[in-house]
């Protein structure tokens, strides 16, 4: 092989603690080097023009640049070397600045070190060979889990692309918790006037097919290939026949159901449509709640049905959707208040949480837009919020800030004054965290033109007092203990992670937090990557998120699946596992501890059984490597020849 | 024909390519100086170390070896950092039994922002293998009592 | 909840207050562990648990002064410590709390060998989890009819939470749970753990009188016939204190504050003088009144546990 090593001065900042010419004049000494130099900024273009040039000229079949860290511009000098006709993979790094020039000054040493590691890297090109990325075709279907805003907003962004979308909605309706909310900071317009248009444009599109009360039940497969299992749950009622008119409702029996789209504040029936605006708008029996089930006897709602919609035998039923990516929009809970136990939330009907006052604000609410409170129906006089609640609390193991709590009790406390105007609000709040754009000036006009007092403490006891609440706590700006008494007291519940995330995270081999939050590829540069090829994130599900931030996220998404469908074909990383079949004995030792199940049995003509690796499904971790007993399995690009190589060069 | 005539002592160095090497990076970045004993080979994931690749280092003449990866739980290929961290004790344990002293071994995690806490990990481990001296290679300076306190950690 | 089975005989740590000023809860609590079969065996030679002041002089030598107890609990081999006064309770738990931390010094301050095997247990955490309120309310012969007794659990019984691993530290049920079991209707008691005052009764007394008042004031408001306790410090605060309270507060509460070993006691089938009613300062007879005399065909006691 012929080599040629260049070594970057880069400025001072090697040149200033190497001899970087030294260290070239040395490298003409190793095995195969027949071409050295040193060079002011190797990155830069006459920088990579000299290394082309020197490629022609000397003919030379690998490079080494000795220069700053891999990290940083690996690819740049892949790509020029792949110009100049070499194959990118007979290219190394020997990493003098980051390690050697920036973290020492003895001038000696440090060109000692830095020869060692050109050494290095020398010994390992000679062991390279040349790489090809393979083609696979991509199937460029989406799939979307999760009918928020932020998957409403990917799919539809996707489906305008032309892209067929498949939905999936764990709920009867899409909509997510933003179908819940009355009004929206810190603009104040009303939530469903602004969602409730893309709901429809999600059910008129004709290449998006939503599965509404439906969860995924295993994910197989890899990037443009995955396959994917999706249980439809038994709603009783014949969906392609619901025309959603509502007559079963209007006479089903069971009229004390706990209504959960209206977080329990009023009552529904069995048989149901969560809201007028659901979509799919459709209905479904609750089977806990249903007479017939739970008696046996009734049927009202089939004997009533113009359509003939309601099956009592119904039972759950998969589909099979074959999709190129997906974008996890899975969303957030809420957090419970019960380890709260002072506060009282579930004891006392009059302490409630955000959600809870979201719909009481709401036109469509139990109380018809009415602010009134939960045990009498009284309007209140006066209403506390509490902040905080399950958010920067490590009592309660939930650290984090929520994110939005200050900005929806604002929104709150300013809703509850338009509609009441003689109401007292007050604000127990730690801080006021408001950045976005216009969020803190939308406080400021809740304490100063709507009169909401914020009082700077924690709440430390929630209790009645006759039929109202003494909300005790401390007000650390005055350095007092304070009650106020209220008729109404607003738990500012924190965001948590979706239930369940952790058991899809799972499905899909996608990472998480110590929360249940989805972790993304990298925390600033690539928020809705996942480090599984083909899988996006979009939303809270993420990290705790408001609604602009959430649709911005599903706008990213559906545009990296877009990046992604732009080819026909994708190119696979070729620094992965291949397997030597000649030397695999068939211990099955790689297959269990591939973490991306990569590794899957092949059988050979003379019947023995061989490890084989899906190329597009292999990460490059090198797990297998060094688990297989014969070391018939190897990294490409990390053999053990080539790093053994590394490392006789630093010891021989 | 190698720099070692000179004699000077080194560490080889295995660092996963998402995190510690990473952390070495930052570390450079912000200029945190280092004894000049440690040679990086950049490996994709701790998960990738043989504990050939360690013995083989020390019986070839490193005097240190340090192997560093994600912290448990971050790793990028969520489990490598299990297998290596198993793999690793076992290794440790194993030194003394083929004659050489494991104190010349360590592993730890260190996260690509850590660059303060990669300068103490090399630090520290440069100073135990200065504190050591020349490795004199396999069976020359372990004890005997060691290897029979690591056989009874097996026990 | 339910702890590893305990051994029915159990080592008893009155301290100084049961000796004294809440002698009926010592009778009480003793009367009531023998009708429910539960054998205690006072703790040979014990000591002074440290109580408020010496833990703030030496935090390792108040845990082993406590610790001793824990100690020649086990050195006579049993394997659970009550202590119905929830201070002593604090101390002990506090000193296991130590150990657990650094088993060495802490045997090196404590001067006897000592492994942390016992646990320590109030006489309300006995009663809930090693009889349980099933097998109490199969125990009672004679029921409460549904008197309304608030449920008073004061500062220590639950906190720190790191120690006391005992029920919600802030909304605690287990004293409900037995006061139902026993016949009684429990209010919803919002003041379950507030602030009774504790020892300022001596040293600033209107601190007392205001603090004990309030809930007095929220237990009469919550409908209460009778306030239940199970901390001689919060008892004397309500109960003897009462007529300070109704004197600075400007109004009568008459409001009986019994233990409630007194009430399971009453419930048991055990005579007023058996659990030392006549002890108390506001007369708890309009509570005894209540007491369902005819229905005495409950399941024979040895039942219970």
């Amino acid at each position: 092989m012929r080599i040629g090593v260049f070594v970057c001065q880069c400025g001072t900042n090697i040149a200033g603690t190497v001899d970087t010419r030294a260290v070239a004049q040395r490298a003409l000494d190793y095995p195969d080097v027949v071409f050295a130099t040193d060079y002011m900024y190797t990155c830069s273009e006459p920088g990579q023009q000299e290394i082309q040039n020197a490629i022609a000229e000397h003919r030379l079949q690998g490079v080494v640049v000795a220069a700053c860290s891999p990290r940083m511009h690996e690819p740049t000098f892949r790509r020029a070397v792949e110009k100049a006709g070499l194959n990118r993979y007979m290219f190394e790094m020997a990493n003098i600045r980051e390690h050697v020039s920036w973290i020492g000054q003895d001038r000696a040493a440090n060109t000692l070190k830095a020869m060692e590691l050109v050494r290095m890297a020398v010994e390992k090109l000679r062991r390279n060979e040349p790489l090809f990325a393979s083609e696979v075709p991509i199937n460029k279907r989406v799939l979307v889990i999760g009918g928020g805003v932020a998957g409403i907003q990917a799919a539809l962004d996707c489906a305008d692309a032309g892209l067929d979308v498949v939905l999936v909605e764990r709920e009867q309706s899409i909509g997510g918790k933003m179908a819940k909310l009355d009004k929206t900071f810190p603009t104040i317009d009303c939530s469903s006037c602004i969602l409730g248009p893309k709901m429809v444009d999600v059910a008129q599109k004709e290449n998006i097919t939503l599965h509404a009360y439906s969860e995924v039940e295993s994910v197989s497969g890899y990037i443009g290939n995955f396959t994917v299992k999706i249980r439809k749950k038994a709603t009783y009622v014949d969906w392609d026949a619901c025309t959603g008119c509502g007559l079963c409702m209007e006479k089903c029996p069971s009229k004390k159901t706990v209504d959960r789209f209206n977080e329990a504040l009023g009552v529904t029936t069995a048989i149901q449509i969560p809201f007028p605006q659901a979509i799919p708008k459709k209905a479904r029996i609750q089977k806990d709640a249903c007479r017939y089930f739970t008696t046996g006897k009734c049927k009202v709602c089939q004997k009533i049905c113009p359509t003939g919609a309601v099956h009592y035998d119904m039972e759950d039923r998969e589909v099979v959707e074959e999709v190129g990516a997906i974008i996890v929009a899975t969303g957030y809970d809420l957090f419970d208040p019960a380890p709260y136990g002072e506060y009282g939330a579930g004891r006392y009907p009059d302490v409630i949480t955000g959600i809870q006052f979201e719909r009481i604000l709401s036109a469509s609410g139990p109380f018809g837009g009415h602010v009134k409170r939960p045990s009498d129906g009284k309007e209140p006089k006066d209403i506390v919020f509490v902040a905080c609640v399950g958010s920067r609390d490590k009592s309660v193991d939930r650290p984090y800030c929520s994110g939005i709590c200050c900005m929806y009790i604002a929104k709150q406390a300013i809703l509850a004054r338009d509609h009441l105007p003689g109401v007292n609000c007050y604000v127990f709040y730690m801080d006021i965290r408001s950045p976005g754009k216009n969020y803190d000036e939308f406080v400021r006009r809740a304490i100063e033109e709507y009169g909401v007092q914020y009082i700077r403490g924690r709440v430390g006891k929630i209790y009645p007092n006759g039929d109202r609440m003494v909300v005790q706590g401390a007000d650390t700006l005055l350095g007092a203990q304070v009650e106020v008494e209220a008729d109404l007291v607003v738990l500012a519940t924190g965001v948590e992670s979706s239930r369940g995330a952790k058991e899809l995270a799972e499905k899909l081999r996608i990472s998480y937090d110590q929360y249940g939050f989805y972790m993304e590829s990298h925390p600033k540069l690539r928020p809705v990557e996942t480090n599984t090829a083909g899988v996006y994130l979009a939303g809270a599900c993420q990290g705790p998120k408001d609604i602009p931030a959430s649709v911005a996220q599903g706008s990213a998404a559906a545009a990296k699946v877009l990046a992604l469908f732009a080819r026909d074909t994708i190119a696979t990383d070729p620094q992965v596992a291949g397997v030597l079949e000649s030397a695999c004995i068939g211990c099955g030792k790689c297959l269990s501890v591939c973490p991306f199940g990569a590794i899957q049995w092949k059988t050979l003509r003379d019947g023995s059984r061989k490890a084989d690796v899906l190329e597009t499904v292999c990460q490059g971790c090198g797990l297998c490597n060094a688990t297989c007993p014969p070391k018939a399995i190897q990294l490409r690009h990390f053999t053990d020849d080539q790093i053994l190589a590394e490392l006789d060069a630093l010891c021989a | 024909m190698s720099e070692k005539n000179e004699r000077q002592l080194r560490i080889v160095g295995f660092l996963c390519n998402w995190c510690s090497y990473g952390g070495a990076d930052t570390a450079g970045v912000c200029r945190f100086k280092q004894p000049p004993l440690l040679r990086i080979i950049r490996i994709p994931c701790t998960g990738r170390m043989d504990p050939l690749f360690v013995v083989k280092a020390l019986a070839q003449g490193a005097d240190g070896v340090l192997v560093s990866g994600c912290h448990p739980k971050d790793c990028h290929y969520a489990v490598g950092n299990f297998y290596a961290r198993r793999r690793l004790e076992l290794v440790k344990r194993f030194l003394p039994f083929v004659g050489l002293d494991p104190r010349r071994f360590h592993y730890t995690w260190v996260s690509a922002s850590e660059g303060q806490r990669w300068q103490e990990v090399v630090t520290e481990f440069s100073a135990v293998i200065q504190e050591l001296g020349p490795n004199p290679g396999i069976g020359a300076d372990t004890p005997m009592e060691t290897a029979g306190q690591a056989a009874s950690a097996f026990a | 909840m339910k702890a590893k089975p305990m051994k029915r005989t159990i080592a008893y740590y009155p301290g100084c207050s049961l000796e004294g000023l809440a002698e009926e809860y010592d009778r009480s609590t003793r009367a009531v562990c023998r009708a429910l079969g539960l054998e205690l065996v006072e703790i040979p030679d014990w000591n002074c648990c440290g109580s408020t002041p010496a833990h703030s002089y030496n935090p390792l030598l108040s845990a082993a002064l406590a610790g001793r107890n824990l100690a020649l609990a086990e050195e006579a081999g049993l394997d659970t410590v009550m202590t119905p006064c929830p201070g002593c309770l604090k101390a002990l738990k506090g000193a296991l709390h130590k150990q657990g931390e650094d088993p060495n010094g802490f045997q090196d301050a404590l001067g006897r060998p000592f492994e942390g095997k016992v646990r320590a247990v109030s006489v309300l955490q006995l009663l809930a989890e090693r009889i349980g309120p099933e097998a109490l309310r199969k125990a009672v012969r004679r029921p409460f009819r549904d008197a309304p007794v608030a449920p008073y659990y004061g500062c220590l019984l639950t906190r720190p939470a790191a120690f006391a691993q005992f029920d919600d530290p802030e909304n605690p049920v287990s004293m409900d749970r037995i006061l139902e079991a026993i016949g009684c209707a429990v209010p919803d008691f919002p003041f379950k753990t507030e602030c009774c005052g504790a020892t300022y009764g001596v040293t600033r007394n209107p601190i007392v009188t205001r603090l004990t008042g309030r809930i007095l004031d929220m237990a009469v408001r919550a409908g209460a016939a009778a306030v239940a306790v199970a901390c001689p410090l919060c008892q004397q605060n309500l109960d003897l204190r009462q007529a300070q309270v109704e004197k600075a507060a400007g109004r009568r509460f008459r409001l009986p504050v019994v233990y409630i070993t007194q009430l399971v006691g009453l419930a048991l089938g055990l005579t007023p003088e058996e659990v030392g009613l006549d002890k108390l300062f506001v007369s708890p007879e309009s509570l005894i009144m209540n007491l369902d005399a005819e229905s005495e065909t409950a399941d024979s006691l040895s039942n219970a546990g």
